[in-house]
C-alpha cells in the first residue's frame, strides 16, 4: 500500500511534502519521543506523533520513513514543513489521538 | 581572573517535587556549607522564589542567577537566566500566560508554595507547574533571548525531558549559551549531540530537590567578578573568561 492509499481511506489532510505520496509503506510507528524513533523505527514505517518540531522532519528522512501523520489536529510548525516539501515526505493531519488513528491504520495495513 | 563555585540549578519548596525543606534561608545555608559562591534558583517554570532568594543571599556573599526549568510544548527542560528584576517579572507573566490551566494535585505531586524571608507561606501556586507550557523551544528560546537571558538546554544526557530524548538531537539554528549536563553523566555519552555545536560550552549542576544535592556537583567559572555579564561572557569563553566542570 502507498502512502496516498491512506489518505482517502483515513481522512487524512495533507500539509506538505506530496512529492512522496507514491512512497510504499511497509507499517506504522507510533512515539512522541524523537529519539526512540530514531532508534528504533524502520524505515518504510508512517509515523504518528503530535511532536510539530523540525527535528521531526530530519528523523523521519534519516530513517528513511513513508510519511508522518500529525495527531489531534496540530499543524506542523512553519519549519517542519518547509523541510518536509524539501525532502518531499509527506506531512499528514487528522484530528484523532494517536490510540484511533494508529487503531485504523494498524486495520488497513493488516487487512 | 577569579575562581567561583557555581551550581546553577537548584529547585526550592515551590517546585511539587523539590523537598518541603528546600527554603530559601535552607538552600543559602547548604549553599554556604558547600562553597559555593554562584547559584541559580530554577523552579520549574516559575521564577517567584528568585527576588527572594537574590536578596537573602546577597547578604551571606552569595550570587545568585535569577530564572526557572521551563519546560517546552515539546518537554524539554531549559534553564533560563535574567540579570534583573523587570526581565524577570516580563518572564514569569509569560510563563503564567502559557501555563496551561491544569490543577495540582498535592496528594500526588506535592505542595506549590510561596514563602517569605520568615519561612511562612504566603501563596500556594494552584495549576500544576511541571506542566509543559504551550510554547515550542525555539518561541521560549527566542523570548529569554528577547529579554537579554540566558538559555541552556538542561540536563542533555537524561532519558526523559531532555532535548536529545524530546527531540532526538539538538535541533541546528537554536541558539544556545550552553548545555547542562546532570551529575551522574559521564561525557563521552553525549559528544555524538555535540559534535555540530562547535565550541559549545559545557556546565555540571546538581539539578538539587534535596538539601543534600545542594552543590554536590558544580562548574566552576573563572572570571573578574561575579556578575550576570561576566556569568554570560565566561559561557561563551569571551575576553579570557570561562568555566570548567569535575
Amino acid at each position: 500500500m502507498k502512502v496516498k492509499d491512506i489518505i482517502t481511506a483515513l481522512e487524512l489532510k495533507v500539509f506538505g511534502g506530496s512529492q512522496g505520496l507514491d512512497r510504499e509503506i511497509t507499517g506504522g510507528y507510533t512515539s512522541d519521543l524523537l529519539s526512540d524513533v530514531m532508534g528504533y523505527a524502520e524505515n518504510g514505517k508512517i509515523w504518528i506523533t503530535l511532536q510539530t518540531h523540525k527535528n521531526v522532519i530530519a528523523i523521519a528522512s534519516l530513517k528513511e520513513l513513508a510519511a508522518v501523520i500529525l495527531i489531534k489536529g496540530n499543524d506542523p510548525d512553519t519549519d517542519m514543513l518547509a523541510q518536509a516539501k524539501e525532502e518531499g515526505i509527506p506531512v499528514l493531519g487528522t484530528n484523532e489521538e494517536a490510540f484511533e488513528i494508529t487503531g485504523k491504520l494498524f486495520n488497513l495495513l493488516n487487512r | 581572573m577569579n575562581s567561583y563555585r557555581a551550581d546553577l540549578h537548584i529547585h526550592t519548596v515551590l517546585s511539587p517535587c523539590g523537598s518541603l525543606d528546600m527554603s530559601p534561608a535552607k538552600i543559602i545555608e547548604k549553599a554556604r556549607e558547600k562553597g559555593l559562591d554562584i547559584i541559580g534558583i530554577t523552579d520549574h517554570n516559575s521564577t517567584r522564589h528568585c527576588k527572594l532568594i537574590s536578596k537573602l543571599a546577597a547578604t551571606e556573599g552569595i550570587f545568585v542567577l535569577m530564572g526557572a526549568e521551563v519546560t517546552t510544548r515539546e518537554e524539554v527542560h531549559c534553564l533560563s537566566f535574567f540579570e534583573n528584576d523587570d526581565q524577570l517579572t516580563d518572564f514569569q507573566a509569560y510563563l503564567e500566560a502559557h501555563l496551561p490551566p491544569i490543577l495540582n494535585d498535592t496528594q500526588k505531586f506535592g505542595y506549590q508554595v510561596v514563602v517569605d524571608e520568615n519561612e511562612q507561606i504566603i501563596d500556594e501556586i494552584e495549576f500544576l507547574l511541571i506542566s509543559a507550557l504551550d510554547q515550542s523551544i525555539d518561541q521560549v528560546e527566542q523570548k529569554v533571548h528577547s529579554l537579554g537571558g540566558i538559555f541552556i538546554p538542561a540536563h542533555i544526557d537524561r532519558p526523559s525531558y531532555s532535548i536529545t530524548s524530546q527531540l532526538g538531537f539538538i535541533p541546528a539554528g537554536l541558539n544556545i549559551d550552553a548545555i547542562e549536563i546532570s551529575a551522574s553523566c559521564k561525557t563521552e555519552t553525549i559528544l555524538p549531540f555535540i559534535t555540530k555545536q562547535k565550541g559549545v560550552t559545557i556546565i555540571r549542576n546538581s539539578d538539587a530537590h534535596y538539601e543534600d544535592q545542594v552543590g554536590k556537583v558544580f562548574t566552576t567559572f573563572e572570571m573578574e567578578h561575579r556578575s550576570f555579564a561576566e556569568v554570560k561572557m565566561a559561557l561563551h569563553g569571551m575576553m579570557g573568561r570561562k568555566t570548567s566542570y569535575t
